[in-house]
Parts: C-alpha cells; sequence; structure tokens
C-alpha cells in the first residue's frame, strides 16, 4: 500500500490518520511535555504568567461561504483555540499566502472579514507576514494565524472526571455541510450558515461563574465524534452520549442523509463541549443559554468509567452502539 | 450500496426535477419516474429518483402498527 | 425526516421487540444481502436488542466487497492512460487492489474524482473534451438503472468521450449460489429493499418455491427492520414460507418497469466474478452490442487479470456468511479499516467494517 509513504488527504481530516501521523513523526521529534498533551494549545507560565499559545492554518475552499469566509475562519479559529484553554485571547499574528494572480478586491474583503472579526472577539493582530508565490503553487489564499492569551483557569482534555455532565453549545454540523454544500460540485443546496464565531465571551461568562468546568474543546475536524473520543483517550475514562439529545438541524440531517455522512463527523467552528461537574452543569447552561453562542445549549451526555477511552452511544430507538473515532476523510457516498 | 432517501418534489424542469429532503435541496433525474408530480415523495439513490413513495401505503403500514401496539400519534 | 422518522418511533420498536420476543422460541438464521441493512443493523443498536434466539447474519450485499480486485485493477491501468479522468462513486476509493487504491494513486497525481451520481461524469466528459472520462460503474441493481440512462444520455448528447467500466452484478442469483452451496443452514432471507424497488418481488420466488425459505423484502429504518423480522418469525410459526412485501411504501409486485426496460435496453446479463463466491452463472450486467463503443476496457485496450485474493483474507468466507469477521486472523489486528486488507473491511457497508466500527474490533 502506498499509503504508507505519501501523505493523503485523510492526513488532514483530523480523525484517526491525523492522529497516527502526530503519534509517529511528530511527537517523536517534538519532546516537549507540553505538546505532549495534545490541547487545543500549549499552556505553560512565565514569571508567574500562567499563558496560552496556539497556531491553526486555514486553506478552506471555497474561501467564500455562507456565513463567512477564509479570513473570519482564521481569526475566530484561533481565538477558539486559545478559548479552550480556559484562556482570554488577547494578541493574534497572522501569516498570508497568496497565489499570483488574486484578485486585491478578495483580498481586501478577506481582510475586512479579519478586522471585523478581531474586533468582535476583542483581540488585536499585532504581528504579520505576507508571501506570494507564483500560480498554480497554491490555491488562491492560505492563511496561518497564531495567538496568546492569559489562562483564567486550567482546563485540559485529561481532566474529565467520572460523572460530570457534557454539555454542547448548539447545533452541530452547520459549518461543514455549509462549506461542503458550496465546494464539492454537488449541486446540493442547503439553507444552513456556517457557525463560525468567537467563544471566548461564552468561555469567560462560564468560566467566572463556576469552579466545576473541567474540560473545553471546539469540535473542529472530524466533528463532535472525533472530539469526544480524543477526550475519553486524553482522560482515560468513558463517555456515554444519547443521540436523541444531540442537536441538529433538519436541513443539516437531510443534507447528510443524501450524502450518506453522518452529522457527528462532520466540522463545526463556532461550538464547544463543556466537561462539567453534575452540580454546575445547571448554572452553566442558565448562563450558555442567554448567550447568542450558546442559546441552544444542551446536556448530551456523562462521563463514565467504563469503558475506557469510548465513546457509547444511546440510539433513537433505546439500542446502544459504539460512536469511533473519524476513519479517514469523509467521502460523500452512495452505499 | 442501496442509501435511497425519501424526497420531496418542489419543481419539475424536464428531466430533472428539485428535490427537498428536511430543507436540504438537490437536483434529481426522473428519468426512472416520469410521472412524478409535485409535492409527491421519491425514493432519492444517487441523484436519481428511483421510485415514487407510495404515501397510502405507508401511513396504513404505520396505522396497523400503531394500532397494534395501542400507540397514539 | 417525513418517512424516516415514523419509522424510527421507540414505542413501535418497542412493541415490536416485545412480539418477537414472543415468537422467538427455537434458534433461527436468517441471512440480509444489503450493505445498508448491515450498517443498520449496528447503527440503531437493534442487533442487541433482538432476543438471544434471533441470529441475524450477513451475506455479499455490499458490492464494493463482492468487486473482485482484478477490476480494480483494471480501473488504475485506466487512469494511468494518458488524459484519462477516472470517475467514480466515493465508496471505491479506499478499496485496495492488488498493489495500490485509488485514493492512493490520486495523491499520487492521477486524475481520480469522485463524484455523487453517475451523470457528473457526463458534465465532466463535457468539460474535459480533449480528454477520455472513464466511469467505474459498480452495484446492485439499484444503481445499474441510472448508470444505463447515463450511457443514453452520452449517447443522445453525442457525448463521445465518456466510457465505462461495468462492474455491475445482480443479486437473486448470489442468492442462488449461496443457497446451491449450502454452507448456512438460513431459516429465512432478509431481501434488499432498494434493489428491489427495482426488480419487485418476483425474482425472489424461487426461493420459498424451491428452498421452502421464507423471505421478506425490507425498509431500512429500526421499525421496517424488526417488523421484516417479524413477518419471518411468523411465517416459520405457521409452517408458510413465501415472499412478503415488508417495504410496500416503495415496492411493488413488478418493481419499476421503466427502469427495467433502461437496463435491458443498454446492457446484457453475463456470467460474472463475485469476490468470495467465484463465478456465478448470469449475474453481471456488460454493455450490450449496441452500447459496446461505450466499454471503457475495450476502447483502452485494458484486460482483466486473474482475480487474486490477499492471503489470509477472509472476506470470501465471511460474504458468504459462513464466517463472522472476528473469527479472521487479520481482523482487527492486520486489517482495520485505517490499514484494509480485504474490501469488506473499507467498504463503508462491509461486513467487517461494520463490525469494527461498532465493536471496536473486539475479538472472538
Amino acid at each position: 500500500m502506498t499509503s504508507g509513504e505519501r501523505i493523503l488527504l485523510a492526513h488532514g481530516a483530523g480523525g484517526k490518520l491525523t492522529r497516527r501521523l502526530i503519534e509517529k513523526d511528530i511527537l517523536t521529534r517534538f519532546m516537549s511535555p507540553i505538546l505532549k498533551r495534545l490541547d487545543d494549545g500549549a499552556v505553560f507560565t512565565i514569571e508567574n504568567l500562567k499563558l496560552a499559545y496556539s497556531t491553526d492554518s486555514f486553506v478552506v475552499d471555497p474561501i467564500f461561504f455562507r456565513g463567512g469566509d477564509i479570513g473570519k475562519l482564521a481569526i475566530n479559529g484561533t481565538v477558539n483555540d486559545i478559548a479552550m484553554c480556559g484562556a482570554v485571547p488577547i494578541y493574534l499574528t497572522t501569516s498570508l499566502i497568496i497565489e499570483e494572480g488574486f484578485q486585491l478586491e478578495d483580498l481586501r474583503r478577506i481582510l475586512n472579514s479579519m478586522q471585523d472579526a478581531a474586533d468582535e472577539a476583542n483581540v488585536e493582530v499585532v504581528a504579520g507576514d505576507t508571501k506570494v508565490v507564483s500560480a498554480g503553487s497554491a490555491d488562491k489564499i492560505f492563511i496561518n494565524t497564531s495567538g496568546i492569551g492569559i489562562v483564567e483557569k486550567e482546563v485540559s482534555g485529561s481532566n474529565a472526571k467520572i460523572g460530570d455532565k457534557i454539555i454542547i453549545s448548539g447545533f452541530i454540523g452547520d459549518h461543514g455541510i455549509a462549506i461542503l454544500s458550496e465546494r464539492e460540485g454537488l449541486d446540493l443546496k442547503v439553507p444552513v450558515y456556517s457557525d463560525c464565531s468567537p467563544l471566548n465571551g461564552l468561555v469567560s461568562s462560564i468560566l467566572c461563574a463556576t469552579e466545576g468546568i473541567h474540560v473545553l474543546r471546539d469540535p473542529t475536524r472530524g466533528g463532535l465524534a472525533t472530539t469526544l473520543n480524543e477526550i475519553a483517550l486524553q482522560s482515560d475514562v468513558g463517555i456515554r452520549i444519547d443521540e436523541g439529545m444531540i442537536p441538529v438541524r433538519d436541513a443539516v440531517r437531510g443534507a447528510c442523509e443524501i450524502l450518506g455522512l453522518d452529522p457527528l463527523y462532520v466540522a463545526n467552528e463556532g461550538k464547544m463541549v463543556i466537561f462539567v461537574s453534575p452540580l454546575d452543569a445547571p448554572r452553566v447552561l442558565e448562563i450558555m443559554r442567554k448567550n447568542k453562542n450558546g442559546a441552544d445549549a444542551r446536556v448530551i451526555g456523562e462521563v463514565i468509567a467504563e469503558p475506557r477511552g469510548m465513546v457509547l452511544m444511546r440510539t433513537r430507538i433505546g439500542g446502544e452502539r459504539i460512536v469511533d473515532m473519524l476513519e479517514g476523510e469523509q467521502l460523500p457516498r452512495i452505499c | 450500496m442501496c442509501l435511497g432517501i425519501p424526497a420531496r418534489i418542489l419543481k419539475l424542469e424536464g428531466e430533472l426535477a428539485e428535490v427537498e429532503i428536511g430543507g436540504a435541496m438537490r437536483k434529481a433525474n426522473i428519468q426512472l419516474v416520469p410521472d412524478a408530480k409535485v409535492g409527491e415523495y421519491v425514493l432519492l439513490h444517487a441523484g436519481f429518483a428511483i421510485q415514487k413513495l407510495d404515501e397510502k401505503e405507508a401511513l396504513e403500514t404505520l396505522k396497523l402498527l400503531e394500532e397494534l401496539y395501542e400507540i397514539r400519534r | 425526516m417525513k418517512f424516516v422518522d415514523e419509522f424510527q418511533d421507540p414505542r413501535l420498536v418497542k412493541g415490536l421487540l416485545q412480539e418477537i420476543g414472543a415468537l422467538a422460541e427455537r434458534r433461527v438464521t436468517f441471512m440480509e444481502v444489503c450493505g445498508t441493512h448491515t450498517m443498520a443493523l449496528f447503527k440503531y443498536g437493534i442487533r442487541e436488542m433482538l432476543p438471544n434466539p434471533v441470529n441475524i447474519i450477513s451475506g455479499p450485499g455490499c458490492p464494493v466487497c463482492v468487486t473482485p480486485t482484478n477490476v480494480l485493477d483494471a480501473a488504475m491501468d485506466a487512469v494511468h492512460k494518458k488524459n484519462v479522468i477516472l470517475a467514480t462513486f466515493g465508496d471505491m476509493m479506499r478499496v485496495p487492489g492488488s498493489s495500490s487504491s485509488l485514493e492512493a494513486e490520486k495523491a499520487l497525481r492521477s486524475d481520480v474524482r469522485v463524484v455523487y451520481s453517475a451523470m457528473d461524469s457526463l458534465g465532466i466528459a463535457e468539460s474535459n473534451p480533449d480528454k477520455e472520462v472513464v466511469f467505474l460503474g459498480v452495484g446492485f441493481e439499484t444503481t445499474s438503472p441510472s448508470i444505463a440512462c447515463t450511457v443514453l444520455g452520452a449517447a443522445r448528447k453525442g457525448i463521445e468521450n465518456f466510457k465505462l467500466i461495468a462492474a455491475h452484478k445482480l443479486i437473486p442469483p448470489a442468492m442462488k449460489a449461496l443457497l446451491e452451496a449450502g454452507e448456512v443452514q438460513l431459516d429465512g432471507f432478509i431481501c434488499p429493499g432498494h434493489v428491489s424497488t427495482i426488480i419487485g418481488s418476483e425474482p425472489y420466488e424461487f426461493i420459498p418455491k424451491k428452498y421452502g425459505i421464507p423471505c421478506v423484502i425490507s425498509g431500512f429504518e429500526p421499525v421496517d427492520m424488526l417488523q421484516s423480522v417479524l413477518i419471518l418469525l411468523r411465517q416459520i410459526d405457521e409452517g408458510k414460507s413465501k415472499v412478503e412485501v415488508q417495504y410496500s411504501r416503495s415496492v411493488k409486485p413488478d418493481g419499476n418497469p421503466i427502469a427495467k426496460r433502461f437496463i435491458s435496453e443498454v446492457f446484457e446479463t453475463v456470467d460474472s466474478y463475485w469476490r468470495g463466491l467465484g463465478e456465478i452463472p448470469a449475474s453481471g450486467l456488460a454493455l450490450n452490442e449496441r452500447f459496446r463503443e461505450y466499454d471503457a476496457l475495450k476502447y483502452l485496450g485494458i484486460g482483466l487479470k486473474e482475480p487474486a485474493e490477499p492471503p489470509g483474507c477472509m472476506c470470501g468466507e465471511i460474504l458468504r456468511g459462513v464466517r463472522s469477521p472476528p473469527e479472521c486472523s487479520l481482523y482487527g489486528l492486520m486489517c482495520t479499516p485505517e490499514r484494509p486488507v480485504g474490501p469488506c473491511m473499507v467498504s463503508s457497508e462491509g461486513t467487517c467494517s461494520a463490525y469494527y466500527r461498532y465493536t471496536r474490533g473486539a475479538r472472538a
């Protein structure tokens, strides 16, 4: 099999293949114990100040889509990674790689989006870089952002406790379906917008209200299922979720049915999961529902002792099954 | 290889129809069910409508089961 | 979603399970022959909810799984030729051929494109007049009418740079071959719902008539499948055996006559090699003489090699329902969804893939 020698698209999908690449090739070379934790960002202390530091690159296609564009995504993506570390994001840097021939008008549109997004998230872009490559060497524009913030409360994917309630902040699958419907030439019309939004405000509001928050994570590539599996593995616990409780828009469900996709594995860009002690869960829900990014928040499951490292789901009809991590890339199928 | 979804016909455009599933819309080729009408449901499979859904039959099946197990809708 | 949600009603599921529990006394084995049924049983957790005596095994219901490696190899030979674009359903991308896969070839810069509908490949042909667009046609009777329409569309519009690798198969002959082989004791068949929307119920009549085995044509939602199990149990209880249609909202006794006509207009029935089952007479479709000009392999001068199996792979026995995945020595160890050896593991509806995904590769 040649897939062992070449990088496949699936290596970037955020599922098992991505994980293997990280474990086999990245963690074996970069030995930092901070990196090894594999949280959304690096958390460390410098001179008594606890900081979170993160980076992300954005290669979304199409670059303009319903609900946003690559610029908005780039700012919010890193804002959220920092927020998921329990930190307040403050400064961002950005790096642009632009294909020769890219329209200046489109670049300006993207830069405006970035500025708007930074304003909304209350962060400042303080350093940047621009590179131009010859036509064909990059697809229109790629953007990298990195960010730094001050930790309010340390949360980590390894902190889930047995009995914790698991809360999702709203409808899943919106972003992935919005992108897919515009990108793949699938001739799919779905009245769904990317949920791309900054979550740092929401995170701050729940962190200052209660002590019992153990894990925060935003289910981006690989979807909710992959994120829950990662946390189950990191914390060495089991997770049980209730299919009937997971909010999915009808149009997203319909689009997934047509394409043979499972909403549990579809990317989100403005949602988060929160693992919180059961006593604090009602208060967290109350606060979240007052925020526009948490209006549809609900409890979808809980942390259990066994089976460790696995996610179980109670199905709509009362059965039970395992929810595995994403395999390769989710391809639209007929089968 | 049998992914077939009930989809409602919104519009007819010759060989194609615009169909809708829970709000998601796509074009479907209706050469296999040329007498399908707007408002009717068809089974969508790989971009083609392969059969019309018999709504009466569906409701009868459900009604029978509901009566059997004394379930009120 | 209409006509889906109602058939997932947990109250109906409960009622059906109770009745099944009351009727199921001695051990019975039912076989389903549709990958989507395989998946549904796992996806909803139905397998575990059924009472112990009811045992459902999977047969050769996954067209990706029964497509021999030589067809995949031929598709890869095709795309290696100059100016060829290979269009395929997504399901075929990760299936291992004898030395590579379409996904791996795409990574090596071969022009392999995933399409949702066969018709999309005509669009690709029209947009790329200097290239030859080869569509890899895999599937059962559910899919072959739409492929027939695509070929007719190419003829009608004069699209000369479209070609087809016709690897379609027919399910009832495979069911017959299984029964003739007599390897597994079956008490009933759960027949494929969407294949049957095309072919109707008549093609299965030989099963109760010649072999005395009850058949039910089933839908795919939990209520459908449980009602189908109940129908089979009732037939057994009453000492009957016949073909019953549970999926009456989609399956008529004569199926879809228009679809059947399209198939016979473009294709002819031929003997076909099924992975795991060997050559089965009159079980495949090939382009008939009128449309042979669209035959990709003939046009590109590609021959089919001898079909071969990877050593140790138990897909054959699994496809025949003789063994279950945990009994394969490669399953979960050398053969996983990330590194599949056989097609049953990589196909999204392959038996091994279903078992692995939903039981995390627990071994026997």
